[in-house]
């Protein structure tokens, strides 16, 4: 039986949401008054082919891009009325980031990779080192802290970067292309995770992927093209979601 | 995050030693060679630590201590009429060839100093007796002297000694004496006489005062006897203090005077800047490779949160991490430098403290500059371009 969704509230609103680069003749609409919202207790994929403008939205709503125009609600924040400053700010306990390279410091340990949330936070290196090991276990690794990320596998590394969206309890879980640098067994893995991660009250997940291997998982999937929203599919879990082996592009 | 901060940087080992040898040859080459700079003006103003009295006055002409313009023999009679002065003594400096038991020439700096009161004479003396230089035929040699004028210095059986002889202009020096002194520009040793007799030592001239040393009388200044002197007998009359921004001090003129008419600073300042060009080269090109090949990580960092503010306080702990590292190491081997030109008595070498206080200023900025860089690509660098495969 898959696991219960929890009651769920919109968390994530992003309203008439254009965004463009370039000047002049270069110029490139990549957000065409894109309308998107997340829900509490649910992973919410955003799903569409290279070059749709998926990266963008989740750029725009993680609060590391400012749009042209349209308003983004994240947690009752609304992001464009934030200075630079507070918008950092808000980051760093509010969102916990999961990139499609990890985007692991080598040169620091596993453990010391997973605090970093919370030595942003403040937090003394000596806590942040007790939480990570915590939460390193919650992933499975935690008999590995010691040890440098680029000594473990794909999987095991995007299970640190995991470990390190959640050490400081963030309310949404925003990732980058989860399962692109993963074989089928780790993405298996990685998306149990996410499920886990997801089945809280207070917590959202959007995964931003084009890998239809993983679509099952999503509670619903909202799917992009030409930079606009065509789409939104709520999923039946009725049936437990399962890892695609063969890539059905 | 300053552990963060360091971690990162002594985690990429290539980078962090090329930074570090970077600042190590630039530390090296500007602490090296401003003290032997240093060193060198210091040897041009020997003579004036070896003849520590409080005033001289020369030639009304004369910029530098080395420079000889002779005075009258009554000069030292009119210096000594006035009030100003306790005491006004004869000095007589000049560069003599000394001839040595086996044939050979050896270049010397003769002194003559006045035989009653010995003003003048060596400040410490190693062998032998002062007052012995008041017998006939004598002088008193430097330590220097017996690398020099010994006719093997590496045996000692032949090394010049106390009773041992040489001739200067043909007329026989007996050495009474060893004393302690600073080397001469020229390099020859200095060899103390009587003034009468280093007149006999020397070719004849009309004139062959070389100076009046000089003490100011009880409730004077130095400066208010030279100003006395000066305005009194119409001579030159420097004080003898160290150097300073007092262009009446003999030290002071001398020094100037070979900055402003010699090539030697040119040369060793062009090493200097060579060494400031070598850091600002290899600190920032290496640096900002750091920051490149780190863009990734630290912009994930920004995307999580981090502020500018403490990113760029991490590169710039980065970088004058670095930068002490590569001047505390640049800094020991110049005093491994050091301790060999002490030991050998050359190359001149004179470290004072504003030199490495200097030289970590220079290094320091280089790092901030090199920081600077990394700071400015991390501040155009969008957080969003972190999602950017």
């Amino acid at each position: 039986m898959p696991d219960p969704i929890p009651s769920s509230r919109i968390v994530v609103d992003a309203r008439s949401v254009e965004k463009s680069f370039g000047d002049g003749s270069s110029r490139l609409h990549v957000l065409k008054h894109v309308d998107f919202q997340a829900h509490t207790g649910e992973i919410m994929m955003l799903v569409g082919p290279s070059g749709c403008g998926k990266t963008t939205l989740l750029s725009a709503i993680a609060g590391t891009m400012r749009v042209d125009a349209g308003d983004i609600t994240v947690f009752g924040h609304e992001l464009g009325k934030m200075s630079g400053g507070a918008l950092t700010r808000f980051r760093s306990k509010t969102i916990g980031f999961i990139f499609q390279q990890f985007n692991l410091i080598p040169t620091i340990s596993v453990a010391e990779n997973v605090g970093i949330p919370l030595l942003i936070q403040g937090v003394s290196s000596g806590k942040a080192l007790k939480r990570s090991r915590e939460i390193l276990d919650l992933v499975g690794l935690g008999a590995r802290w010691k040890e440098r990320p680029n000594k473990l596998s794909g999987g095991e590394q995007q299970r640190i970067a995991i470990a390190r969206a959640l050490v400081h309890e963030p309310p949404l879980v925003i990732c980058d292309e989860p399962t692109a640098a993963l074989d089928a067994k780790n993405g298996e893995i990685v998306l149990d995770l996410f499920r886990q991660v997801a089945r809280s009250a207070d917590r959202a997940v959007i995964i931003v992927t084009h890998d239809n291997r993983i679509f099952s998982y999503a509670d619903r999937i909202s799917r992009m093209d030409d930079g606009e929203i065509v789409e939104v599919h709520e999923q039946d879990h009725t049936e437990p979601p399962h890892f695609e082996h063969e890539h059905a592009h | 995050m300053i552990g963060l901060a360091l971690k990162m940087l002594f985690g990429d080992t290539a980078k962090y030693l090329m930074l570090v040898a970077g600042l190590f040859f630039a530390t090296f080459l500007i602490v090296q060679q401003a003290s032997v700079f240093c060193g060198l003006m210091r040897w041009t103003t020997s003579t004036l630590k070896n003849v520590p009295a409080p005033i001289f006055v020369v030639e009304e002409r004369v910029e530098q201590i080395n420079e000889t313009n002779p005075l009258r023999d009554t000069d030292v009679a009119m210096v000594r009429s006035v009030s100003a002065v306790r005491w006004a003594m004869p000095l007589y400096t000049g560069i003599q060839r000394a001839r040595l038991a086996d044939g050979s020439f050896k270049t010397i700096q003769l002194l003559g100093i006045d035989a009653a009161s010995l003003a003048g004479a060596p400040q410490r003396m190693i062998a032998g007796n002062l007052k012995d230089l008041r017998l006939p035929n004598t002088v008193i040699i430097d330590e220097l002297a017996l690398q020099r004028l010994s006719l093997d210095p590496k045996d000692p059986t032949k090394r010049i000694k106390i009773g041992d002889h040489f001739e200067i202009n043909d007329i026989e020096a007996r050495v009474v004496g060893i004393c302690e002194a600073m080397r001469s520009f020229t390099g020859g040793p200095y060899v103390w006489t009587t003034y009468q007799r280093a007149l006999q030592y020397s070719p004849p001239q009309r004139k062959m005062l070389s100076a009046v040393i000089a003490a100011p009388a009880e409730g004077m200044t130095s400066d208010q006897a030279a100003a006395e002197i000066e305005r009194v007998t119409g001579l030159r009359a420097y004080v003898n203090r160290d150097f300073g921004e007092d262009m009446n001090d003999f030290n002071t003129s001398t020094v100037w005077w070979y900055v402003k008419n010699t090539g030697i600073p040119i040369s060793f300042g062009t090493t200097v800047v060579i060494g400031f060009i070598v850091g600002v080269a290899i600190a920032c090109q290496t640096f900002y490779a750091f920051v490149l090949d780190n863009l990734k990580h630290l912009g994930a960092l920004k995307a999580m949160g981090m502020s500018n503010f403490r990113l760029s306080m991490m590169l710039l702990i980065q970088a004058l991490t670095v930068g002490l590292i590569g001047f505390g190491l640049g800094l020991l081997a110049t005093s491994g430098f050091a301790m060999g030109a002490l030991k050998n008595g050359q190359p001149p070498f004179y470290m004072p403290w504003q030199i490495p206080v200097a030289a970590f200023c220079v290094i320091q900025v280089i790092c901030m500059l090199a920081a600077l860089l990394g700071i400015i690509r991390l501040s155009l660098y969008e957080p969003a371009m972190v999602f950017r495969a």
